[in-house]
């Protein structure tokens, strides 16, 4: 994914000046940042959510500026929103098959191969969402967007509200994810040790601009650079 | 057994029960709209009143009742569908007094419109099935080929949404929508296609009970669909907004408890009867006695 010139407005407010970047395939990168470095904004920008003022985004390809969100997803991006997004009034099997819908997919062996990956999902597949705890929810928002088979993964805070152990757990199955499904990631965390250690690169945004574009082993040995991501600088 | 069947609380049953699913239908119409795009739309027995009326004309040209049934829910369709496209889009994620003064407005515009072309009196439709009771021996069962015909088509429409909704593709998109519409849009459901097919069925299910509100009583003129807007809204309001089989069942119920009123007590008291039911089951559950929720976003 190709990201040029991308700026994004609220109004008087740029979110996001200029950012130009490269995501490469089958790789995990991290937006790391401190609060309002414009992290959720990429994302949602990303997805078709939040028009740009300008810029482009390219994947394989295909510009995605000017597309409907829900092409977006069927052009193969998963989003897992912050917050995980999971509709609490459905069951974990409903939300799984919602993730499935919109594309030409297998849904038995699609659920299958999830309630493999997250056998605590296949425990609970007739509860409500509601009932589920914060890593299972986080874990069925992420089956749900890997069911359809995207191409490109965006994650917005996984491991945000989770126990340090349940984030760790969930940082390695991201890794194994991007490993054997041959998955690109676009990993926003502002747990940055976590994210650093699971990535393959790393882009660190500071006020909606990019101050660095690296491999994840560069930016986590730049004393510099954790200055912009933990907020202390801006 | 004969004589139970027609014991005055049976008949009461029954012919509350004929008059409950009419208000369980504009219920079920309330909740649908409410379920897939959360608009409280006011101007539901106007839309289905309309359409029932665009039915009825062909009536007179001499097509067959059941044609002008069909031609009555087409139109009901077409009108649901182009409401939410050009009325109420718009509106969405604008406070809600937008929508209601939107949708009141239009019920203005629909039942004045509907004077000016077919006037304010009342028109009816005969009946291709006898409205004649049964009789059991020398008594009175309360039942009629129609209103039977009545009841079990509520009833069947009531289990056909569910189901739609509970069973089929279409139906887990369309709650997603309502749900959650920003993140079904980033599971590529066609959000906006789903909350007009929403608005679809909804009009039809409302022109469904005006059709027979056209046939079964004193006939359908302009106005009269009002107050079953307002009862079934009362409905819908006590079994659940979210809840469409609550929405039929408080209709029912509605309907049994009028009669049971009327009979034992006194008819001036009927219309009062609803709203007392209201307030009671408010105080009891106040999200719905069929919704699954303890609280209900207004």
């Amino acid at each position: 994914m190709q990201i040029s010139n991308l700026t994004v407005r609220y109004g008087a407010i740029e979110a996001i000046r200029d950012v130009t970047f490269t995501a490469m395939p089958s790789r995990i990168t991290a937006v790391l940042g401190a609060n309002g470095a414009g992290k959720t904004t990429l994302l949602r920008t990303i997805s078709g959510l939040v028009q740009p003022a300008s810029g482009s985004i390219v994947i394989e390809g295909v510009e995605l500026i000017g597309r409907a969100t829900d092409d977006i997803a069927r052009l193969g991006v998963g989003h897992v929103p912050e917050g995980r997004g999971v509709i609490a009034e459905f069951t974990v099997e409903e939300n799984l098959r919602l993730g499935a819908m919109a594309f030409d997919i297998d849904l038995a062996a699609g659920l299958d191969e999830q309630y493999q990956q997250f056998p605590v999902l296949g425990e609970r597949r007739k509860q409500y969402a509601s009932t589920l705890s914060g890593g299972e929810r986080q874990m069925l928002a992420m089956a749900r967007a890997l069911i359809a088979q995207p191409r490109l993964l965006l994650l917005d805070e996984p491991s945000l509200g989770l126990a340090p152990l349940v984030a760790a757990e969930l940082m390695t199955t991201i890794r194994e994810l991007c490993a054997t499904k041959n998955l690109s990631v676009l990993l926003v965390e502002q747990n940055a040790k976590g994210a650093l250690r699971i990535a393959d690169d790393a882009v660190v945004l500071s006020v909606g601009r990019v101050v660095a574009n690296g491999s994840a082993a560069e930016v986590a040995s730049d004393d510099q650079l954790r200055q912009y991501y933990l907020g202390l600088v801006q | 057994m004969g004589a139970f069947f027609t014991s005055r609380i049976v008949s009461d049953i029954l012919i509350g029960a004929a008059q409950g699913v009419l208000v369980g239908l504009i219920a079920l119409s309330l909740v649908l709209i409410w379920q897939s795009t959360h608009v409280l739309n006011f101007a539901q027995g106007a839309m289905a009143m309309f359409a029932a009326f665009c039915g009825m004309t062909m009536l007179e040209h001499g097509l067959n009742y059941w044609v002008c049934v069909l031609i009555s829910l087409v139109a009901a369709m077409l009108l649901g569908g182009v409401t939410e496209r050009v009325l109420v889009r718009p509106l969405y994620g604008k406070a809600e007094i937008n929508s209601i003064v939107v949708m009141v407005g239009f019920l203005g515009i629909l039942e004045s419109g509907a004077s000016s072309i077919w006037s304010g009196m009342a028109r009816q439709l005969t009946s291709p099935l006898s409205q004649t009771y049964f009789t059991l021996g020398s008594k009175t069962l309360y039942l009629s080929p129609f209103s039977l015909f009545q009841i079990g088509s509520a009833l069947t429409l009531m289990l056909g949404v569910a189901a739609l909704f509970r069973f089929t593709k279409i139906g887990l998109q369309l709650r997603a929508s309502a749900l959650a519409p920003e993140v079904s849009r980033l599971l590529g459901v066609r959000v906006s296609r789903m909350l007009t097919l929403g608005w679809i069925i909804s009009s039809a299910v409302g022109a469904f009970a005006a059709i027979i509100i056209a046939t079964s009583g004193s006939g359908l003129f302009p106005s009269n669909m009002d107050g079953f807007f307002v009862f079934g809204f009362i409905a819908a309001a006590i079994g659940g907004l979210e809840s469409p089989g609550g929405a039929i069942l408080a209709g029912l119920l509605i309907g049994i408890i009028q009669t049971f009123v009327a009979d034992y007590l006194s008819p001036s008291w009927v219309a009062f009867t609803p709203v007392l039911i209201l307030v009671l089951s408010q105080l009891v559950r106040p999200a719905g006695i069929f919704t699954k929720n303890t609280t209900r976003r207004l």
